[in-house]
């Protein structure tokens, strides 16, 4: 199990430890900025942090001795544009993800706008995927909770380097089978209510809040949607939907067992502009028989008067599948040693929590 | 002569200390900062050149009038002043 987690807050980088006597929260780096996206490098150690300056732009750190030092990189950028007036500028990094273990020094990124970029020298440099760019069904796209379409998920086929997902808030569920160089849209079986009813399985439109897929089971994704929990065996080319469970089928977060097909997570809340714990209960659902049904647990978790709302990326499962972390918009921080049925407060007072993730 | 002066915010993100210009354009005044400075380029310009959004420059009193190509024209003798803008706090 990871004894390091880290947390990405509105207000910098948080390191939670677990030593002899329990979980210790350390110093932060960042202090009072933006983190929006981290990344633990598993090949080769390396820790990504990415800042949202509110004055200063998207700023992308790294760090190669586990966070004792950082060292500034240069941020994904998109390329000079002759209509300077219209051209797109990165406005958000929201999702980091490492190369396949063949790849050494090979990152992705998404961003608001959404675009997806590419570094091969551990973000030294960065390069927008054109292609992913170039898609006309991105005309169709909008804004899910931002005011541009992004990339939230983008999740890699340890079979094959070059295969992909992307899930796009809201812009629906992308494929390539060759490393980015074409795309192909998926998503077919997903339904948005959100949507006049003759465009609501429309694919390019889909708000898949975030998609999870099981290291040792990768056909398998599990996509927790604008209106609904969906599963797909196909790594997200198509979906079928999930029996709404109790208390609630919307929410923003979810995490596939590394190892188990079957068993997922979700943070169910109310829907959806309101986006607060059903009559102020927080707990985690857990699925064991791939979405048929769902366990509901909330020992720990406050069962009265509770607002905290639980981000797409504030929810991780470590390497054995039986320790989660869990932060919220409210600051409060939680962590599970039994497979989310227990769960117990490592701190309350941090600031909104965009990211948790486990080394 | 004068000079560009940048907030002391950013000086927690890097040194940016005052320098000074031989006027021309608001462009050329930053350019000139920049090829001795370059990662301050990224925090004072997005990736298209323009000034960013909760950035604001005046020249003594007056805020700038171009923020897509800075190409307010600058005389020798002014003062450049980089803030961050109230409204990306």
């Amino acid at each position: 199990m990871s004894d390091v987690l880290r947390i990405a807050t509105r207000k910098g980088l948080f390191t939670a430890r677990r030593r002899r006597d329990g979980w210790q929260l350390e110093a932060p780096a960042f202090l009072g900025q933006p983190v929006s996206a981290l990344l633990h490098d598993r090949r080769d150690g390396a820790l990504y942090a990415a800042l949202n300056l509110g004055h200063f732009g998207v700023k992308l750190h790294r760090s190669d001795d586990a966070g004792a030092q950082w060292q500034e990189l240069p941020a994904p950028a998109f390329p000079p544009a002759a209509e300077a007036a219209t051209a797109p500028s990165v406005q958000l990094i929201w999702t980091l993800a490492a190369g396949a273990p063949g790849q050494p020094g090979r990152l992705w990124a998404g961003t608001l706008p959404g675009a997806l970029f590419r570094s091969d020298d551990k973000g030294e440099h960065w390069q927008l995927n054109e292609s992913f760019w170039a898609v006309p069904e991105r005309a169709q796209w909008f804004g899910g909770g931002y005011d541009v379409p992004g990339i939230h998920s983008i999740l890699l086929d340890p079979r094959d380097a070059e295969a992909m997902t992307l899930g796009v808030s809201c812009g629906g569920v992308w494929l390539t089978g060759d490393g980015g160089a074409s795309w192909r849209l998926g998503g077919q079986g997903l339904r948005a209510a959100y949507l006049p009813p003759e465009l609501a399985g429309q694919p390019q439109t889909q708000d898949p809040h975030r998609l999870a897929v099981p290291a040792a089971a990768p056909d398998r994704l599990w996509c927790q949607h604008h209106n609904g929990m969906f599963i797909s065996d196909d790594r997200g080319d198509s979906f079928r939907e999930i029996a709404p469970p109790a208390p609630s089928a919307f929410g923003f977060a979810v995490v596939a067992h590394p190892q188990r097909a079957d068993t997922a997570w979700f943070v169910p809340a109310v829907k959806d502009e309101c986006r607060v714990p059903v009559d102020g209960r927080l707990v985690v659902l857990r699925s064991d028989d791939g979405g048929r049904s769902f366990a509901s647990f909330g020992a720990g978790l406050p069962q009265r008067n509770c607002y905290d709302l639980i981000y797409r990326h504030a929810l991780d499962v470590d390497g054995e599948g039986r320790r989660l972390a869990m932060g919220s918009t409210t600051g409060n921080l939680w962590l599970s040693e039994d497979g989310g049925e227990t769960w117990q407060g490592l701190d309350a007072h941090l600031p909104p929590i965009a990211q948790v993730a486990f080394d | 002569m004068g000079h560009v002066r940048f907030t002391a915010n950013l000086q927690r993100h890097l040194a940016c200390p005052p320098r000074s210009h031989a006027g021309g354009t608001l462009r050329q005044a930053l350019d000139g900062v920049f090829a001795e400075n370059p990662r301050l380029r990224s925090y004072i310009l997005d990736e298209q050149g323009r000034l960013r959004r909760h950035v604001i420059i005046y020249v003594n009193e007056r805020p700038l009038v171009d923020r897509l190509a800075l190409s307010d024209p600058i005389d020798v003798s002014d003062e450049v002043f980089v803030f961050q803008a109230l409204s990306g706090g």
